[in-house]
């Protein structure tokens, strides 16, 4: 008994941060976006909101474009991950780590300003295409900022987010997946068979669930997509804000709708997420 | 061979890590830099002076950051500690639902709950306050600390602390003399993790600060929505110092190996 509440009292802080800030502030978006807000004068229950985001086409349009950019960035850097894991796994241990530490480490925003000033039409990219003769003025070359296709922002997001899923992937090549991939060896597999048939059964649970983190966070990170996305359509989170900060205070209920939408995605993925990581554990 | 190949692959990866700072270091010292040169005509130090000039705003920002940083690697640690000791130092029911409730604002955007919890700042005089920011930072930085103390505490066995308690010593006495001591490394990464995930917020102090706050990133963000490049790559690589001094701190006091444990998994995934 006496060790129940001593376990209560360690919790406690942790949840109150949680519960009142993070779950409250949850619990709050949830009733605001049903029309409930008496300091403005809306005092009804109502699911006008829903209505209104679920089948405007601003917000198809926006979850089409943050399921786009979140599925494209992590597809990349998944492959990018395996790719680059596979050719450091033999070098030394400091370096690799110093090179994958370092995105994760960097800010976004630092990472999107640079990324910016690479692949902008003006940007040490278009300069070096120039020098090499390969196009005339800044206007040829192609538009990665701002773009239809976000590429400057699923650029940043691949650099990002890539080291992390390779760490991932690194662990587990340095683990179990090399002295079977020696064993594959003195049995005579060529090298992709040793790939697909030994080496990539081992490390895919830690890639899934890396993708995950990395889909989860993409779709409901703000700054990159608020940087170097164009004004029209906007990812969620940029949609919910623009919504939220709107000068008509009745925009405020649509907001918390779309705020809503994505708790509830990217909480089912935290859920798949730390199933497969029990997974994972007792395996 | 394959040594050689894995040290090409590396630089390759080095080269690609260091892309966006090649530009960003190029133009924080660009005087005159024209399309479609490759590297300034002209070097200057406006960028620098412009960090260091008080009539800039930018030492003043990065105070506001460091102390908000500061307190928030602090209390997050205090809050974290206990509760690595809960969920890494003994076994009860329930644990997998408190465990996915401490990780939540982990994966689902405290932006969603902020916003949702601004009204209720703004009644209680919240917004605009230094305090109020640093009450929302803790949001994503809690979670950290409390998942990397989780694994800090699975690996002690308690055996230490059993035999200061035999040994008559009080709990408080045996933590602060037995399990603190133990720990203090662990703590130091928690505590600098929280820092760098404070130090790289933008939208939370936005929202809660309401443009009062003036924090770094705030300072970045407008040189990133102006065209003035250099004051963009100043304020960029300002911004990148904790970040850049905390892995060269990190990989100094590690041992290689002990960061890709599969810890990494969650613990030292995002950071900003």
């Amino acid at each position: 008994m006496g060790g129940r509440v001593k376990i209560a009292l360690l919790l406690a802080p942790a949840l109150v941060v949680i519960g009142v800030l993070f779950a409250g502030g949850l619990l709050a978006a949830l009733v605001q976006s049903l029309g409930y807000l008496p300091a403005i004068g809306m005092a009804e229950v109502n699911l006008d909101a829903y209505r209104e985001v679920l089948t405007g086409e601003d917000f198809l349009d926006s979850l089409f474009l943050t399921v786009y950019v979140a599925g494209a960035s992590t597809s990349a850097a998944t492959v990018l991950a395996v790719l680059a894991a596979m050719a450091l796994r033999r070098s030394s241990g400091r370096l690799a780590a110093l090179v994958f530490q370092l995105p994760i480490t960097i800010p976004h925003l630092v990472a999107a300003v640079g990324i910016a000033l690479v692949i902008s039409q003006t940007g040490l990219g278009a300069r070096l295409a120039v020098t090499l003769g390969l196009i005339g003025e800044p206007k040829d070359f192609p538009v990665l900022l701002y773009d239809r296709y976000s590429i400057g922002i699923i650029v940043t997001y691949v650099w990002k987010e890539t080291p992390f899923i390779a760490l991932v992937v690194l662990a587990s090549l340095r683990g179990v997946a090399a002295d079977l991939e020696d064993v594959a060896r003195t049995l005579g597999a060529g090298s992709w068979q040793r790939f697909w048939y030994v080496v990539f059964p081992v490390i895919s649970p830690g890639i899934v669930a890396a993708s995950l983190i990395v889909f989860s966070f993409t779709f409901g990170a703000f700054e990159v997509p608020y940087l170097l996305g164009k004004t029209y359509p906007t990812i969620l989170p940029v949609m919910a804000y623009n919504e939220y900060r709107d000068i008509d205070l009745s925009a405020r209920p649509v907001a918390m709708a779309i705020n809503i939408v994505i708790a509830a995605v990217t909480a089912a993925f935290a859920a798949a997420y730390l199933r497969l990581a029990r997974d994972l554990g007792r395996g | 061979m394959a040594r050689k190949r894995g040290n090409f692959g590396l630089v390759l990866v080095a080269a690609l890590v260091a892309l966006p700072f090649l530009p960003l270091i190029l133009w924080t010292f660009a005087g005159e830099w024209r399309f479609p040169d490759l590297l300034p005509a002209e070097w200057s130090l406006r960028g620098v002076r412009y960090l260091l000039d008080p009539g800039s705003g930018v030492l003043l920002a990065t105070l506001t950051s460091l102390l908000i940083g500061a307190s928030v690697a602090l209390a997050s640690v205090a809050v974290g500690v206990p509760a690595g000791m809960a969920l890494g130092g003994y076994e009860w029911r329930f644990k997998g639902v408190v465990i996915f409730f401490i990780l939540l604002p982990i994966l689902v955007p405290p932006l969603a709950s902020t916003m949702g919890i601004h009204l209720t700042f703004i009644r209680l005089g919240l917004t605009d306050t230094v305090f109020g920011v640093f009450l929302v930072h803790l949001v994503p930085t809690v979670p950290y600390t409390a998942i990397i103390m989780t694994s800090i505490f699975v690996e002690r066995t308690g055996e230490l602390e059993e035999v200061a308690r035999t040994l008559g010593a009080s709990p408080w006495r045996t933590f602060v003399h037995v399990t603190l001591p133990q720990i203090a490394p662990g703590v130091a990464v928690a505590g600098l993790f929280a820092f760098l995930i404070s130090w790289g917020q933008y939208i939370l102090t936005l929202l809660i600060g309401g443009g009062n706050i003036v924090t770094l990133p705030m300072l970045l963000f407008s040189a990133a929505s102006g065209n003035d490049p250099v004051i963009t790559s100043a304020l960029a690589l300002a911004f990148a110092i904790p970040a850049i001094l905390a892995l060269i701190i990190a990989l100094r006091y590690l041992k290689p190996g002990e960061a890709d444990d599969g810890r990494g998994l969650l613990g030292l995934g995002k950071v900003s």
